[in-house]
């Protein structure tokens, strides 16, 4: 199958994925303690439901989404709550609140985890519930609540599913190994994907160097051509490798030729996306009652024995995921959460594996030296950075506006349309470290938009409170007036003479 | 276990500005052989003192300036300045004039605006003009190239050269040997009422294509260009546009009367015609920002120069071509802002 032509822009990078992905993946049992963060990567947190000392089962409940950008938490084990307190998370910031379960060893499973015999004939809005209540979130490394965002395709009517499988970013292979040894379910849960977001066509997408998941995801398409409602409803889209083209807005482009517009979901433009993977889990969902217990993630890096791909609960240290990958080798420098371009390095391996962790890569020298030399200098504007900018920014202008805080600047150069890919800052060779510095200018932006905001609402309420003032006193002065007047009219009263 | 934590993106592609620039000077050889081969080892002694005043200049300017010179000084920017200005200087320019015009290059070309990174002119361009406005006669007397007849020999090209650099008279021994560039004597030659095919049948202005002896080195340059353009350290829309903006009129005019306006061939292959489209104008410094400001700025640097060969007082205009479309590079800036993902044209 001919390779689709792409979204501008973007490169074609070094993958690193055959390290970890000649293997199968590996199940890894269930650890001793899992701590599972209250924040799974979206960037809000859930509720906790449970207080220290509760009993749990496998798929209890233990946090409940308030907000619709959180997702629900459930014990991927059975046994005892020991703590719920802030610690290091594998989250922005680098701490969160977290609930702290101890396996009692005896595999409980709660009764609600049963299997979903008729999710298919499910009303779109009863499943929409279903899986907000089943945790399903995005697990392509963003963690936003699927249900979220099924509903914001529902209210514009969005018509496309762009099932994202291009995993484009070097290191990680998860999405591939998940392709390749569950494409039914990817199918199965593409399906009720589709169902839940009201879409009538949906496109699964994969980049052309993962020939083994194409195939798989093209034969699996096949088996389920009667599932389907319509013959066109199911498409697979193969695209050709280029970072990064995963990323959601890029991807839609790449594969529907929908630009999205700047400021707007994609829903607005009439387009969906989910990754491959949070579609097996939607499957495992409708098969087996499942939340969302578990995911397949990516160990890898020149710092461990063996890469490959675990299928781990979540909560499962990472240090527990290293050692099933062989444990540590040689001197590894960083531990990164996710790939080599956007991942976050964490500063110790006692986190817990959240939602939206798709790769542990233990980075040694070797894997990212490159950075480990660079002296910045002055940028030239040889305009490389603008040459690779999916959003079609202007790195090297923003770099100026951003140095000089010039918030207007940054607002007209698209500081926010940044995807932060990371691309500008590869590719500089002042090795400027762009990326970074857009980052904590989108912190200045936003910090200064809440004072701003903050600002406005305390003007309202000055304003409002001196208007309410004035009200009073105008009234009392009414009310003075009126009485004086009523005191006053018998001296006005020209019959009123005898005193 | 515990990590070292730091920023994304982890790793880069490992470009640097050393190696950006060495690539330029690299590049620069062909048309340096070329040179030196038609016009005797002038270049090479403008070369010299051109790179060691410049090293000398950039670090009296970062110490001045409190900063440390030495990664300044092994980024290699400066030595481009330094090869572009003694490429567009006579070979036979006394040493103290190209130290002079290298030394002003680099202080007011590029420090007194903050260095590498934030001068809005081209320095080696600003230096140019400095020494062509002031030393009007000495920046236009050139050897005769070795190709146009047979009355020199390249050793006797040698000893004019270091006459010329220790600052001798030439008039004296040397003044059958020297004499205008062929655009300069074909503007001499039009004011004087000459029709443009009786000069080019003269023989000591037109080559089998272009101006002799400069049409080997526009050869010689674009053949460096084109390797930079394979490297991808120049991309193609200052060169196209450059030439295009000089090309185009020029094959307009020539159609409209080839009596006294030259064609497009001449005209690409005279003068500074390659070594500006590929190498000075390429700048990216002093250039426009986006692709197709780039485009813009290119074609008025290139029409600018075809004006200033036309109806200008000086016989090659790229130097004060660059540095009028170095002012316009705010305006063009402003008005080719590319199109951001999402958002309307």
């Amino acid at each position: 199958m001919a390779a689709r032509p792409t979204f501008p822009a973007g490169l074609a990078l070094d993958a690193h994925k055959q390290q970890a992905c000649g293997t199968p993946i590996i199940e890894l049992s269930l650890p001793p303690q899992v701590t599972l963060a209250l924040d799974q990567g979206s960037g809000y947190s859930a509720e906790p439901v449970v207080t220290v000392g509760d009993s749990v089962a496998m798929g209890t409940l233990v946090a409940r989404a308030d907000h619709p950008f959180a997702s629900a938490l459930h014990s991927p084990l059975a046994g005892n709550v020991v703590a719920i307190e802030s610690r290091e998370a594998a989250v922005e910031g680098g701490r969160n609140v977290c609930i702290v379960i101890e396996n009692d060893g005896s595999g409980r499973i709660d009764d609600r985890v049963r299997p979903v015999a008729t999710a298919l004939s499910l009303s779109p809005e009863e499943l929409v519930h279903r899986l907000r209540d089943a945790g399903i979130a995005g697990l392509g490394g963003a963690g936003f609540p699927t249900a979220t965002k099924l509903n914001s395709a529902r209210a514009s009517g969005a018509q496309t599913l762009v099932l994202n499988g291009a995993e484009c970013e070097p290191w990680i292979c998860c999405d591939d190994a998940v392709m390749r040894s569950a494409a039914d379910d990817v199918v199965r849960g593409a399906l009720l994907l589709q169902r839940a977001a009201g879409a009538g066509r949906c496109l699964i997408a994969i980049e052309d160097d993962k020939p083994a998941a194409i195939a798989a995801v093209a034969g699996a398409i096949e088996r389920q051509r009667d599932a389907a409602q319509r013959d066109d409803a199911l498409t697979l889209a193969v695209i050709s490798a280029v970072y990064p083209q995963g990323a959601e807005r890029q991807l839609i482009t790449a594969v529907a030729g929908i630009e999205v517009p700047s400021g707007s979901l994609p829903a607005a433009a009439g387009v969906i996306c989910q990754n491959v993977a949070t579609a097996v889990a939607v499957a495992r969902w409708a098969a087996y009652g499942e939340p969302i217990l578990s995911r397949v993630v990516t160990v890898t890096g020149s710092g461990v024995e063996h890469p490959c791909n675990v299928r781990a609960p979540i909560g499962t240290p990472l240090s527990a995921l290293i050692a099933a990958a062989g444990g540590y080798r040689s001197t590894p420098l960083r531990l990164i959460a996710g790939g080599s371009m956007t991942g976050r390095a964490l500063p110790s391996d006692d986190v817990g594996l959240t939602k939206a962790m798709n790769c542990v890569l233990v980075a040694t020298p070797d894997d990212v030296g490159s950075r480990l030399g660079a002296v910045e200098m002055p940028c030239i504007r040889c305009g490389d950075c603008a040459n690779v900018c999916p959003a079609g920014l202007l790195p090297q202008q923003l770099h100026r506006a951003a140095l000089a805080d010039a918030h207007d600047a940054m607002h007209e150069l698209g500081m926010r349309d940044c995807i932060d890919c990371g691309l500008c800052d590869y590719v500089c060779p002042s090795q400027i470290p762009l990326a970074a510095r857009f980052r904590d200018a989108r912190r200045r932006l936003n910090a200064a938009e809440a004072t701003a905001q903050k600002a406005a609402h305390a003007r309202e309420r000055h304003e409002l409170r001196t208007r309410r003032l004035q009200e009073a006193a105008t009234a009392e002065q009414q009310a003075f007036e009126s009485v004086r007047n009523r005191a006053r009219q018998p001296d006005d009263d020209p019959a009123g003479g005898n005193r | 276990m515990r990590f070292d934590t730091s920023p994304a993106p982890h790793v880069i592609a490992g470009y640097t500005v050393p190696r950006v620039m060495f690539q330029v000077l690299f590049a620069l050889v062909p048309a340096g052989i070329a040179h030196v081969a038609l016009f005797g080892p002038g270049l090479l002694l403008q070369l010299s003192v051109a790179s060691v005043t410049a090293l000398l200049a950039e670090a009296a300017a970062l110490r001045w300036r409190g900063r440390d010179a030495a990664p300044a000084l092994r980024d290699g920017s400066v030595l481009v300045t330094a090869f572009l200005l003694a490429f567009s200087i006579p070979p036979l320019l006394p040493w103290w004039l190209g130290a002079l015009g290298t030394a002003l290059a680099v202080l007011l070309g590029k420090h007194v605006f903050g260095g590498l990174g934030q001068n809005p002119f081209n320095p080696a361009m600003v230096g140019y003009a400095i020494l062509l406005v002031s030393f009007p006669a000495e920046m236009t007397r050139w050897p005769m190239p070795l190709d146009v007849d047979g009355t020199h020999t390249w050793p006797e090209l040698a000893r004019m050269s270091f006459a010329g650099f220790y600052g001798a008279d030439l008039t004296a021994r040397w003044d059958g040997y020297t004499g205008a560039t062929a655009l300069d004597a074909i503007r001499n030659g039009l004011g004087m009422r000459y029709t443009l095919p009786e000069l080019l049948g003269r023989g000591d202005i037109a080559g089998t294509f272009g101006a002799r002896g400069f049409a080997w080195i526009n050869l010689a340059a674009l053949a460096g260009g084109l390797y930079l353009m394979t490297r991808r350290i120049v991309r193609w829309h200052i060169p196209l546009a450059v030439l295009g903006g000089l090309l185009v009129p020029s094959f307009i005019a020539h159609g409209l009367d080839s009596g006294i306006a030259l064609g497009p061939t001449m005209q690409a292959f005279s003068g500074a015609t390659m070594l500006s489209a590929f190498f000075i104008a390429t700048d990216p410094v002093s250039a426009a920002t986006s692709d197709r400001g780039r485009l813009w700025y290119g074609a008025g640097i290139g029409l600018i120069a075809w004006i200033i060969r036309t109806w200008g007082g000086y016989p090659d205009g790229f130097a004060f071509a660059v540095l009028l479309m170095n002012l316009a590079v705010p305006f063009i800036d402003r008005y080719t802002v590319p199109r951001i993902y999402g958002r309307r044209p």
